[in-house]
């Protein structure tokens, strides 16, 4: 058998877009080699409840971790435990390169003994291993590689690998984690929201996000506003406007922050420096208002708007609230 | 303290990038050369502790071709105390590889803390530093954006998507660092006469047979040339028009 294990990321108790990103790209090796795809998913209690969207998602069997030392991550654990669990007879690991993700990946690697398919945007099976593609070097290279060891450890970039409804009515199993999760030497004694958004940077398919452009950390709002009226959008943020404290380091997106890839990406007051750009240059949609027409992000953005960006975002805040009513 | 801070050699992402003939590396012609951001930031980490404590040493280490030891004097300008050359003439993808042969170097080092970049700016795999630590047998905490001690326990913060954990953690540790720790320093005309001084030692490299080749490099294709749709207000409808009906995403 050439069954593939995948990684479903939870937090705080919730299944993570990200979980299914990786049942989705782990069902690209699985069905090419004629295997099954498990996920497994870790929690405190309660997890066996998101068994169902993983099946519903392409997971044959879903196998459930339950212990409250996994109330907060517990990368030592779960990588652990990820690891036996390979080691039980699977031919691949599959995970989503999120933050959580990033982490994971590279310590089930090293337990197996086996290098590292990183962050990568697309995966073939070849005859004698796996073949991905990674943007590198800020975005401005694709290095294609081969992976030829066993197991096959990739980590998906997110947002390149889509959830698909692909019901395989799978199985649930009770999976006893590896060692005492409570003894592990990495303790997260707290995870803290970082803002008040609904939806986060990693899960969001519409990224609404803001530079210098909007002058000052209050004209924010307009930000916000604009991805309410979407209602399936988070707020992201230039390196400038980190560094000058209007929004959290971790709503930043580029070269030294998040490299998002969502649906559809809205440039508010950003000119596009090359930091920027390495953060959101794969996103499928891409829209800039900014005040400069010569602005590096207009080469880049599929529709822009030149103007003042106060001016134009109450206006297209209203417009797509009635396109969504 | 005695850390030790692994770091990488990469082009200046300011360019635009030409591939090389074989297919399989940057044209490096007209690159300029330095430690890759987030190696920086830990550089600049380890040093601060050390001057904070007034004791310690940083160590830093490179695995590369010889041109590596600027990069490395670098470091030392800045305020590290010497350095370690793991030659190794060529690149390589396989992060296992890599780590392996920076294990063998570190594990007779009896370090308190190793440090990495969360990533190398290039290939951006962000994997060596974390296979080191499951080499070694030391717990890691990977991109933390924030480091105190409390005697022997580094209190580290981690920022997620829309989100940060709070991390402890004993020493020896491995850590990797991500954006917010620290700003590097411009190495001083003094610290740069005083980096000559300090010892780098050169050895080989031992890296085991690679499993994860880099077939080839390419530039991405280029996004079709976008369009400015008008200015000011009055071009929302038509955008609005555009994301419902084109795009699709409305």
């Amino acid at each position: 058998m050439s069954n593939i294990l995948a990684f479903a990321e939870s937090r705080g108790g919730e299944l993570r877009r990200a979980g299914l990103e990786a049942v989705a790209a782990a069902r690209v090796i699985a069905d090419a080699k004629g295997g099954e795809v498990h996920a497994v998913i870790f929690g405190a209690s309660g997890m066996a409840a998101h068994a169902a969207s993983l099946g519903a998602h392409g997971a044959d069997v879903v196998f459930v971790v339950e212990h409250a030392a996994f109330t907060h991550n517990n990368p030592e654990a779960v990588s652990a435990t990820l690891a036996d669990k390979i080691k039980s007879g699977y031919t691949g690991f599959v995970c989503t390169a999120s933050a959580t993700g990033k982490d994971i990946a590279p310590r089930v690697a090293a337990k197996l003994g086996v290098p590292l398919a990183s962050d990568v945007t697309t995966l073939s099976v070849s005859g004698n291993g796996i073949t991905a593609t990674h943007p590198g070097y800020t975005g401005k290279v694709i290095q294609t590689v081969t992976l030829t060891a066993s197991p096959a450890v990739v980590s998906v970039r997110p947002g390149a690998f889509l959830p698909k409804e692909n019901a395989k009515a799978g199985g649930m199993q009770a999976l006893a984690p590896s060692g005492d999760p409570s003894a592990s030497r990495v303790k997260v004694t707290e995870t803290a929201q970082g803002n008040t958004a609904k939806l986060d940077l990693g899960e969001a398919p519409v990224i609404i996000s803001g530079g210098r452009g909007l002058k000052e950390a209050s004209n924010f709002k307009l930000v916000e506003d604009l991805a309410a009226a979407f209602g399936n959008a988070a707020v992201g943020a230039t390196r400038a406007v980190t560094d000058d404290g209007w929004r959290p380091h971790s709503d930043q997106i580029g070269q030294t922050g998040r490299l998002v890839s969502p649906d559809l990406y809205v440039a508010c007051g950003i000119s596009g420096a090359i930091q920027h750009l390495a953060g959101m240059r794969t996103s499928k949609t891409i829209v800039a208002i900014n005040k400069d027409k010569d602005a590096p992000i207009f080469k880049l953005a599929d529709y822009g708007i030149v103007g003042d960006v106060l001016t134009i975002l109450p206006v297209l805040t209203e417009a797509v609230k009635k396109a969504k009513a | 303290m005695n850390i030790a801070v692994c770091l990488k050699r990469v082009p200046d992402m300011d360019v635009r990038f030409k591939i090389a003939p074989s297919g399989k590396a940057v044209d490096e012609t007209g690159l300029k050369f330095d430690m890759s951001d987030f190696d920086g930031y830990a550089v600049e980490a380890a040093i601060q502790i050390t001057e904070k404590a007034g004791a310690g040493e940083v160590t830093v280490i490179s695995l590369g071709g010889d041109v590596v030891q600027e990069t490395l004097r670098k470091a030392m300008s800045m305020g590290a105390h010497k350095a370690v050359q793991l030659k190794h003439d060529g690149a390589s993808v396989d992060s296992h590889a890599v780590a392996t042969a920076l294990t063998a170097e570190l594990k007779a080092g009896n370090y308190d803390i190793i440090m990495f970049g969360r990533m190398s700016i290039d290939t951006a795999h962000g994997a060596v530093g974390t296979m080191v630590a499951e080499q070694l047998g030391l717990p890691v905490v990977t991109a933390i954006s924030k480091l105190e001690f409390d005697g022997r326990t580094a209190k580290m913060r981690r920022e997620l998507e829309g989100a940060y954990e709070l991390v402890e953690c004993a020493l020896p540790a491995v850590v990797t660092i991500d954006e917010g720790i620290a700003r590097p320093r411009y190495p001083s005309l003094k610290g740069i006469m005083a980096a000559k001084k300090k010892p780098l030692e050169s050895k080989p490299a031992q890296l085991p047979a690679e499993r994860l080749t880099l077939d080839a490099m390419a530039l991405p294709p280029e996004r079709a040339a976008g369009k400015i749709i008008g200015e000011g207000p009055d071009a929302v409808p038509e955008l609005v028009r555009l994301l419902k009906e084109e795009a699709k995403v409305l």
